[in-house]
């Protein structure tokens, strides 16, 4: 996790699901990359780009905003997960031209339609032996006032 | 490749069998594919044997509980293909000159439940993403978003399949079922419902291959050719790939495996989508059957839905897809499923086939994806 300003860091000793996946800025970003060569984004970060195998990538955060392009709700829990259930999951179209899985905030798919604007949040999947959060990423309705 | 032809197929029911081992069930499948062969100890120069979860030498376990080793013996994994890669080895290595006789099988002991993948990195697992029903509820909406399917012919699917499933004294589920039942069943992952997925379990398939011009063929039933057996994994970008990456591009013009597969042995045979009489295809989900219409070229895109409708696609119609009630009937023991789909051809071929026989049947296409991308496509001929 970058140095920078926290989020959940002010809840203390909250630790990601794992390193490099996205920023602890306001608001967070995935953290992706660009390929130099064929111009693609990809996510996570590689340092040989996965669609044309150059190596002249660098990291590049990605657009906290995006729209839902595919979406359903995972009912129970699958192998290795120790959260609750049920909760969205889905594929949300980033301006990059990517298009990226992810757990929806929303676990009613009745609640969500096509093309709906998301934004990316950060959320606690469950505390782990050491009593801490384990926090990993995720996309929301954006709220319409 | 018509100079490789089917000497001989083997099946272990499909289904769950309390006491019986990954090895018995090899066993009980290459037994009958070397016995309809002919083919005895020493008769054979190599083995090749799919399976994904059976772990270290299955294939060694397999033969030599048999009492035939020595040769050499490849075992190989190639997920849901995994079949259909052993016998792309198998009969290439014929093509090639290197062997006479080789025998291919595959078998599979799969554990109860949701299927834990070590496919999956750990943190993927614990941020719940290795939550693979979820991805086939997404390729489905997808699907129907650009397809014209609807949930009802999801259901229309499952009623297909577990009928022709009722004549298959192999198939782990042997019973009609009503659309309204499919429908009422849970919802896994909108929008599949419980019994639109297939459900993972164990079995052994097995086919003797030989080099055509050894002479002895055709001493069990009319002699089937292997015209094409193809192995083709993904091309990057697709998000929703059997390949199961964490993105990709906004670009749905990308070749899935299964089109790669296709288009490769429709050319290696010399034949096309209108020269197939029977399919056997990868119905992991009642959707994934209907994308497999599109994909191998059977009808043309957002055709598919219209194809079931009309009945094209069951057993009495222009081209039967599934007669062996397919994975949705039978369950789907992965390394033994591509070669359980070529066994039921090999009988569909031969006009063996019973109460699900599709008559006048001359070719025939065995369709197999999953993950890795593997995408298996094999066309027979009589
Ligand atoms: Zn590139």
């Amino acid at each position: 996790m970058r140095p920078g300003a926290a989020t959940f860091s002010a809840m203390s000793a909250t630790v990601p699901v794992r390193q490099g996946l996205f920023t602890d800025t306001d608001p967070p970003h995935l953290l992706g990359g660009r390929c130099a060569a064929c111009g693609h984004h990809h996510f996570p970060h590689h340092d040989i780009c996965p669609y044309c195998a150059s190596e002249d990538t660098e990291p590049a955060e990605l657009s906290a905003m995006g729209r839902l392009w595919a979406w359903t709700a995972v009912t129970h829990a699958p192998p290795g997960y120790k959260g609750e259930v049920p909760y969205g999951f889905g594929v949300i179209e980033l301006p990059e031209g990517l298009r990226v899985i992810t757990r929806l905030t929303e676990p009613d798919p009745a609640k969500l339609h096509f093309d709906q604007s998301m934004h990316m949040v950060t959320e606690v999947l469950h505390v782990d032996d050491e009593g801490r959060p384990v926090v990993g990423y995720a996309f929301a309705p954006v709220e319409v006032p | 490749m018509s100079d490789v032809e089917v000497a001989g197929v083997g099946l272990h029911p499909f289904g769950r069998f309390e006491g019986v081992s990954i090895s018995d069930m090899g066993v009980t499948a290459v037994r009958g594919a070397l016995r309809e062969a002919g083919v005895g100890k020493g008769g054979f120069q190599a083995a090749f044997c799919g399976t994904a979860y059976g772990g270290v030498a299955t294939g060694h376990k397999v033969l030599g509980a048999l009492g035939m080793t020595g040769m050499p013996i490849v075992d190989v994994e190639a997920g849901c293909a995994s079949g259909a890669a052993a016998l792309m080895l198998g009969s290439k290595a014929i093509g090639a000159g290197q062997y006479d006789t080789v025998v291919v099988f595959g078998v599979e002991k799969m554990p109860r439940g949701i299927i834990r993948s070590s496919f999956f990195e750990p943190w993927q697992e614990e941020a719940g993403l290795a939550a693979t029903p979820a991805y086939f509820g997404l390729r489905a909406q997808r699907f129907m978003q650009t397809s014209g399917v609807t949930k009802d012919h999801l259901a229309a699917v499952v009623v297909k399949n577990r009928r022709h499933g009722a004549h298959n004294p192999d198939a782990m589920y042997r019973s009609d079922v009503e659309a309204a039942d499919v429908l009422a069943s849970r919802v896994v992952c909108e929008p599949l419902h419980l019994w639109m997925l297939c459900s993972p379990n164990e079995g052994a398939a097995a086919v003797v291959l030989r080099r055509a011009d050894k002479g002895t063929s055709a001493r069990h039933g009319a002699a089937v050719q292997l015209d094409s057996a193809v192995l083709r994994s993904h091309l990057p970008g697709a998000v929703l790939s059997e390949s199961t990456p964490m993105a990709g591009l906004t670009d749905d013009t990308l070749p899935t495996p299964t089109t790669l597969a296709a288009t490769a042995a429709y050319e290696e045979a010399g034949l096309g989508p209108r020269d197939i009489d029977v399919v056997e295809c990868q119905d992991t989900d009642a959707a994934r059957e209907l994308m497999s219409y599109e994909e191998l070229g059977l009808c043309a895109a957002g055709g598919a839905a219209e194809m079931l409708d009309a009945g094209v696609t069951s057993v009495g119609g222009r081209l039967p897809v599934n007669p062996s009630g397919g994975l949705l009937s039978k369950g789907e023991p992965l390394g033994a499923s591509a070669l359980g789909q070529v066994v039921e051809l090999v009988h569909q071929l031969r006009g063996e086939a019973g109460a699900r026989q599709v008559h006048g049947a001359r070719v025939g296409l065995a369709h197999t994806v999953g993950r890795g991308a593997n995408a298996g496509v094999v066309i027979l001929r009589r």
